[in-house]
């Protein structure tokens, strides 16, 4: 049920602006685009994992009729990436190929048969190199690094990084227990697979139109790659058919549409194939853990010592950052008095990893999760207690430094206690039934840019025509999420108007200000809020003007239902229109922008720029599971969760969001991997790439906790990544409920389940999971921050 | 390879082309008859997006060669009604957020067109089973199946509603004649 409100719009139910457009078909994403005289561009792409590339023979391609442009590694010869701190790839292989799937040759042709042809009569000569496709290959490095030039070899990021007195913590704990768990790597799968056209525009300028979710950071690389200055290049994005993260970093097509674009005169489309999304992927790392944790008897975290090993894939994307994310939000969801974290990232001869929804905190999230069921078992205190035990309050200091406002983590967990009945499930199920608790925290936005600036992270402009007509701009892209509603509701709120009557523009570098994109579950909170300021600075510009003609001071004005009208005296009332015609005629042309500035929460240690945020949500879970003991196989009966949404820009977005951030969660916790068969991916089609289907789906029971946040926009903060978090550990800690065993491992699949079954039959632990954890020695300096003042005081993290 | 020449008939409208018989019927939809909003997500017939009717049975068009269905009535999405007179299905669809990317949106809605022409009132395994060929990434599925769940119940409904109404009258026109 949707709260109520005092509102007209806010909170309500009101079908997306986008809403209709979509589901008749007319929505035009990327590919739907063609332009006149358009060329398609394709790429050969490297079979090997890791080879030199000793010669690129292109001369029977160029002699094919209808091939127009071919490029190779030393057209593009300045390297990049989404992080300036690693900028390691490049738009085509130079000198070797790093992964299977790396672009080695782009062609444009006149149609995409001819450039298919065209690709396949390129003869590239290789010599292939040690590859090094797992954690244990990449770290002992037998043969030449995969980034010869990077300082550490195959070893990208290491971040050590203590703050408080562990040993002391441990010293102080009556309970102790150290655990390993393997999270496989898994991809985004969007419908849409990848898609963009550059077109030529005058004769030295190119437009993008690009599936993406970041126009901003692309206008920024494409800038930098193709060393033109970005007055010349415009990047607008389409609508986004599914991104979760995977259409975040800009891509080898968008670069090679653009160049092709201006080296032809024509317009160039690339259109991946489901098989080349596989490759492009940046999706979810597999990572290795092992996670030491104390408590008291009494349930109390007395401390913890998490460690992480990212497999990385060939290149840095934003790697860095995911290795931080790994050891960030651990001490945001339970006081955690001491904290000690060291993340590893490793470069293997794999497709990149990068961001996936909940961007390095998943995997991390199922270890505390899990670790925190067994704890519960045997210290005898049920799980959802033991949490609560330990629940971050609102307006505290977590341990590492980030500051939480509005929190409603308990509420979360008492609602999900009693809708789903937990305490009376839990433990007293017939075998083979299971109910699984599990919590978490996720980030309202990210506190820092990609790139290092001074300047807003979100910008709106909202403009009013002479007849009443308005333009909400702004550099967000709607990826589904509903951000194009998101700022109507914002904007209609405000000029008390309705959704229809505003027109979103996004997206697009050359028309709309700039917004940092959409990830990070940031757009609702950060651009919301721009859109905000401005849609107020624009209600008072013509409350000032209709307040005089009224004869009255502008706080008396208000806006609703399509007039401005006297608080004191409603009959004294302006159509909205007539307000926009009056307004425009005294002081011309009609436009207000607003700009939004997460405050500088940084943590005071290297790496504390990684995890704070404006805001953080909280969610809790319950999943009940039906394991079948002859084969393992898990159903799912039902899920419940209740989510600190602080407060809905509209209910229906936000349950959409929790439905299938869980659907996402629990997918990747039964089926999802990315394995490979020696160098090979293996399974690089939507069929044998498993992900749960309308069969599979449970029942999901969701609950809206209304925190109200005090600096989000009507009291808003984020919901589509925090749900996906605890669905994946819940499932896990059902599994143990239902048969008793613990799966170490993601995905949780039926042979693992048998495997651990059939281990505790025969007297022994009744786990699946790795043995043991990766022998490192760090080589970066230790990083030892104290704790806040918060913590010194006895306050545990309080803020008085 | 040659060209072909075909005739379609797509959206009640008959459509000659001259192409490659070895296109797909998503191909000549999308490129050839520029009726884009039958979108592609794997062309290997795994995830559905591209459905539509082929003499009202849902098809997936990538794995139609263009030549096979030389003369069949073929429906897109486009057919289903537009932004001003949608079909049930789409403003249930809609209202409920069962569309958030919307990509896979089109070939759904033409598996629960098929569905809801052949059987009208379907359990709710009945839709699952239906719909079980459509891959969709963002909304977990249930906003799906309750749009057309909901669409199905009220079509049920205005049926009850027809009956009542053409029965009273039959049964005025009785008394009339008495």
């Amino acid at each position: 049920m949707a709260p109520k409100t005092e509102y007209a719009v806010i909170g309500g139910t009101e079908t997306k602006v986008d809403g209709l457009e979509k589901v008749t078909g007319r929505t035009r994403y990327a590919d739907d685009l063609s332009f006149p005289n358009m060329l398609y561009g394709r790429f050969l792409r490297s079979p090997h994992a890791h080879a030199r590339i000793k010669n690129i023979d292109v001369s029977k391609a160029a002699a094919m009729p209808g091939v127009h442009c071919i490029l190779t590694g030393k057209d593009f010869p300045i390297p990049f990436g989404p992080l300036p701190i690693s900028e390691d790839e490049h738009v085509l292989a130079i000198d070797k190929a790093i992964y299977v799937g790396e672009p080695v040759v782009a062609i444009a042709a006149s149609d995409e048969a001819t450039a298919d042809a065209a690709c396949r009569a390129v003869v590239v000569d290789y010599e292939e190199l040690e590859s090094y496709m797992t954690l244990e290959e990449a770290l002992a490095q037998k043969g030449e690094a995969i980034h010869p030039d990077h300082r550490g070899g195959n070893v990208h990021k290491e971040v050590p990084l203590e703050i408080g007195d562990v040993e002391q913590g441990f010293a102080e704990a009556e309970y102790l227990r150290e655990d390993v768990f393997y999270y496989e790597g898994n991809t985004h799968m969007p419908i849409e697979e990848h898609a963009c056209i550059g077109v030529p525009e005058g004769i030295d300028k190119v437009t993008l139109y690009s599936s993406t979710q970041n126009p901003h950071y692309g206008h920024r690389l494409l800038g930098k790659v193709l060393g033109l200055s970005p007055s010349r290049i415009r990047v607008v994005a389409t609508p986004v058919g599914g991104g979760f993260g995977g259409k975040c970093d800009t891509f080898s097509h968008e670069f090679s549409a653009c160049r092709m674009a201006l080296l032809t005169g024509r317009p160039v489309k690339f259109t991946l194939t489901r098989e080349e999304v596989f490759y492009t992927h940046r999706g979810r790392h597999p990572v290795l853990m092992w996670s030491k944790i104390g408590f008291k008897r009494n349930g109390k975290i007395t401390a913890m010592y998490f460690k992480s090993f990212l497999d990385g894939g060939a290149c840095g994307s934003l790697g860095v950052a995911s290795t931080y994310y790994t050891g960030a939000l651990q001490p945001c969801s339970y006081k955690i008095p001491h904290y000690k974290f060291e993340g590893v990232r490793l470069f293997t001869n794999k497709p990149v990893c990068g961001p996936k929804r909940g961007h390095g905190t998943p995997q991390p999230r199922t270890v505390m999760e899990t670790q925190l069921d067994k704890t519960a078992v045997d210290l005898g205190i049920d799980p959802a207690t033991l949490r609560l035990i330990n629940a971050v309050e609102p307006y505290s200091k977590t341990v590492n430094h980030f500051r939480i406002t509005s929190c409603g983590l308990k509420e979360c967990i008492e609602k999900v206690v009693e809708a789903s009945d937990f305490r009376n499930k839990w433990g007293k199920l017939p075998h083979g039934k299971g109910i699984g608790f599990a919590a978490s925290v996720y980030m309202s936005g990210a506190g820092v840019p990609q790139y290092w600036n001074n300047g807003p992270h979100s910008e709106v402009t909202v403009k009013v025509g002479r007849f009443g007509e308005v333009q909400c701009l702004t550099g967000s892209t709607d990826i589904g999420q509903g951000s194009m509603m998101v700022h109507a509701s914002i904007v209609a709120e405000v000029l008390g108007l309705h959704t229809r009557d505003i027109m979103v523009l996004n997206g697009d570098t050359a028309t709309t200000p700039i917004d940092l994109g959409s990830y990070s579950s940031r757009v609702t909170f950060m651009s919301g809020n721009a859109a905000l300021q401005a849609a107020r600075r624009m209600r008072d510009q013509i409350a000032g003007v209709v307040a005089e003609s009224f004869g009255v001071t502008a706080d008396r004005i208000e806006f609703r239902e399509y007039k401005v009208f006297n608080a004191d005296n409603p009959e004294q009332s302006m159509d909205w229109p007539d307000a926009c015609a009056l307004t425009e005629s005294k002081l011309g042309a009609q436009s207000s922008s607003g700009n939004y500035t997460p405050p500088d929460l940084a943590g005071p240690y290297k790496g504390g720029t990684v995890g704070p945020s404006p805001a953080y949500t909280f969610t809790a879970l319950a999943v009940q599971v039906d394991v079948d003991p002859e084969t393992g196989m898990i159903k799912i009966e039902k899920v419940w969760c209740a989510h600190d949404i602080g407060f809905p820009i509209n209910h229906t977005l936000v349950i959409g969001q929790v439905e299938g951030g869980i659907y996402m969660g629990l997918s990747e916790a039964l089926l999802e991997e990315m394995v490979y068969r020696k160098n090979r991916l293996k399974a690089p089609s939507l069929l044998d790439y498993k992900t749960i289907t309308v069969a599979e789906m449970p029942e999901i029971e969701t609950h809206l906790i209304c925190t109200n946040d005090p600096e989000g926009p009507f009291g808003a903060k984020e919901a589509g990544q925090g749900p996906l978090l605890p669905a994946i550990p819940a499932l896990l800690n059902a599994v143990y409920d239902a048969v008793g065993v613990r799966i170490d491992e993601v995905p949780c699949s039926p042979d693992k389940v048998l495997f651990a079954m059939e281990e505790k039959a025969e007297g022994g632990a009744g786990r699946y999971g790795p043995k043991a954890f990766l022998e490192h020695k760090m080589t970066s300096k230790p990083v030892r921050a104290p704790r806040p003042a918060e913590w010194e005081n006895g306050n545990e993290g309080r803020m008085s | 390879m040659k060209h072909m020449a075909l005739t379609l008939r797509v959206n009640g409208q008959d459509r000659q082309i001259l192409v490659s018989p070895s296109k797909t019927l998503l191909e000549v939809l999308r490129e050839d008859l520029n009726l884009t909003g039958t979108k592609h997500g794997c062309e290997l017939g795994e995830c559905g997006a591209c459905t539509v009717l082929v003499s009202g049975k849902p098809l997936l068009a990538c794995l139609v060669p263009v030549a096979q269905i030389d003369g069949a009535e073929i429906t897109t999405i486009e057919a289903l009604g537009g932004p001003s007179n949608p079909d049930p299905l789409q403003v249930e669809w809609a209202r409920l957020g069962a569309a958030q990317c919307g990509y896979c949106t089109p070939g759904f809605v033409m598996s629960a067109k098929a569905l809801l022409d052949g059987n009208p009132n379907p359990t709710r395994d009945e839709i699952k089973e239906a719909i079980s060929g459509n891959l969709c990434r963002c909304t977990g599925y249930h906003k799906i199946v309750e749009a057309i769940e909901n669409v199905a119940q009220q079509q049920q409904v205005s049926k009850v509603i027809n009956a009542v109404t053409i029965a009273s009258r039959q049964t005025t026109a009785v008394e009339v004649r008495d």
